[in-house]
């Protein structure tokens, strides 16, 4: 990449795979199996999620040298707090529609652990272009995660990808239903989530044995 | 680097100046935008009780409300008379859609009179009336809007939540849960009051049987689900007496 230094690119790179937050750090759990049962959702949370971390890590960024560390979690609460409520009352009022569909995310990107963690971890200890980035990578192996367990969940769950009826009809008993295919209606709930999580993570270390802790 | 952001004194006056500029900052951004946010919220209720009786852009699948830009001139086109009923006591009000629904139950729960709005609403003929609901989901509030005639059979529904869950409760402003109550009756073959149950294993997943006071539910939302039925049961019931002298 001629656009970034190698360790720049890396702030991107490294998140997606051998650093993920969801696989490697096992961060942001709770609304990966909360809001995967369709995809559209996981798409939305993963581009709301990346907005919101970029922009934090930038202003903590920049506030690094001021911060007091001994109420440092607080001020990071807050910044993430008031930033994620300004955004709210914009698109409430000039993307009315839009703020109905995020409406839902908004609380859950606030108390996402992902965002507090790489606050404390990097934002407070680089520049504001590095946790720009940092920001990014994270919110990209976050969402890439999102978007599969999503993809799985909607498909075996409702048949159906981002609404569209890809399998046949369940009810008039179209395509792949016709031939005695049904829906896995555990697939749509939370647990399920939890299952594809972790057949991602036995994958993604038997093909990388450098991932697999000591005991 | 110095420590001078380790002293009490700093943390303080750094906290105060911090809940000030935030503080400031959000109340500043809240009152610019309030005012259009009250005019979304507004055109919002129009859409929704047009929608109700089947004035909307619906394609074959997804729900699409009548554009911003016309819904209060649609509004005025189709509604034809906005009722307050106030006990036995029926008046017009040209603002009655924007009769707080939570604020009226409160009131009931206190022992006052509840005000109930009621939209009556003109198109190909047909008259439609339509109520607002309002109940408790899974994780928030959920509301609608039903549409009936006067022999309370549902003609269109408009569900809408706060936070249900995405892909599961959130369902309900679905057209494929909307449309099933289409047609559906609110009373029994008596002619009492029954509401509709959003039903698990009804067995009737097409919803072909429009008299069982029933529609099939959403998979993994039993809870949301269980909110609508009651929503519907508790709310349409105040209306009765209304429809009865209709009948007259």
């Amino acid at each position: 990449m001629g656009l970034l230094s190698k360790k720049d690119a890396a702030l991107i790179t490294d998140p997606l795979a051998d650093n993920n937050p969801i696989t490697i750090q096992v961060l942001g759990i709770c609304s990966a199996l909360a809001i995967t049962a369709e995809l559209k959702a996981s798409i939305v949370m993963a581009l709301s999620v990346m907005a919101v971390l970029a922009i934090g890590n930038v202003v903590i960024s920049l506030m690094r040298n001021i911060i007091p560390s001994k109420i440092r979690i607080i001020v990071q609460l807050i910044v993430v707090a008031a930033l994620v409520i300004i955004v709210d009352l914009v698109l409430k009022a000039f993307a009315y529609e839009l703020s109905k569909t995020l409406s839902v995310f908004v609380g859950l990107i606030i108390t996402n652990c992902i965002i507090m963690g790489r606050f404390e971890a990097f934002a407070l200890a680089n520049g504001p272009w590095r946790s720009f980035l940092d920001g990014i990578g994270n919110a990209a192996g976050y969402g890439l995660i999102l978007i599969i367990v999503g993809f799985f969940r909607e498909l075996l769950g409702s048949g159906t990808l981002l609404g569209f009826k890809v399998l046949g009809d369940p009810i008039e008993k179209t395509g792949l239903y016709a031939m005695g295919y049904e829906n896995n209606g555990f697939m749509l709930l939370s647990p399920m989530a939890l299952i594809v999580v972790g057949i991602i993570i036995w994958i993604q270390r038997s093909k990388n044995t450098s991932l697999i802790e000591e005991n | 680097m110095s420590k001078r952001t380790d002293s009490n004194v700093y943390t303080i006056v750094f906290a105060v100046v911090m809940v000030l500029v935030v503080g400031t900052l959000l109340a500043t951004v809240f009152s610019l935008t309030k005012p259009t946010i009250t005019t979304n919220q507004k055109i919002e209720k129009q859409q929704n009780i047009l929608y109700a009786m089947g004035v909307n852009d619906n394609d074959e699948t997804s729900a699409n409300f009548v554009s911003t830009k016309v819904a209060q001139e649609e509004f005025s086109k189709y509604i034809k008379k906005q009722l307050v009923i106030e006990g036995d006591k029926v008046t017009e009000n040209d603002k009655a859609y924007l009769i707080d629904v939570k604020k009226e139950q409160s009131k009931a729960k206190e022992g006052k009179t509840r005000r109930l709005a009621l939209f009556i609403g003109e198109k190909d003929g047909k008259t439609f009336y339509v109520a607002p609901i309002r109940g408790k989901g899974l994780w928030d509030a959920i509301w609608g809007y039903v549409s009936m005639d006067k022999n309370m059979i549902v003609q269109g529904a408009y569900f809408d939540h706060k936070g249900e869950t995405p892909g599961l409760g959130a369902n309900i402003k679905q057209r494929f849960f909307m449309d099933d109550f289409i047609g559906e009756h609110l009373l029994d073959d008596k002619g009492n009051f029954a509401g509709i149950t959003v039903a698990k294993g009804n067995n009737d997943p097409k919803n072909e049987d429009k008299i069982d006071n029933e529609v099939d539910a959403i998979a993994g939302a039993t809870i949301t689900g269980n909110g609508v039925s009651a929503m519907i049961k508790s709310d349409l019931k105040l209306y009765i007496p209304y429809f009865k002298t209709l009948k007259k």
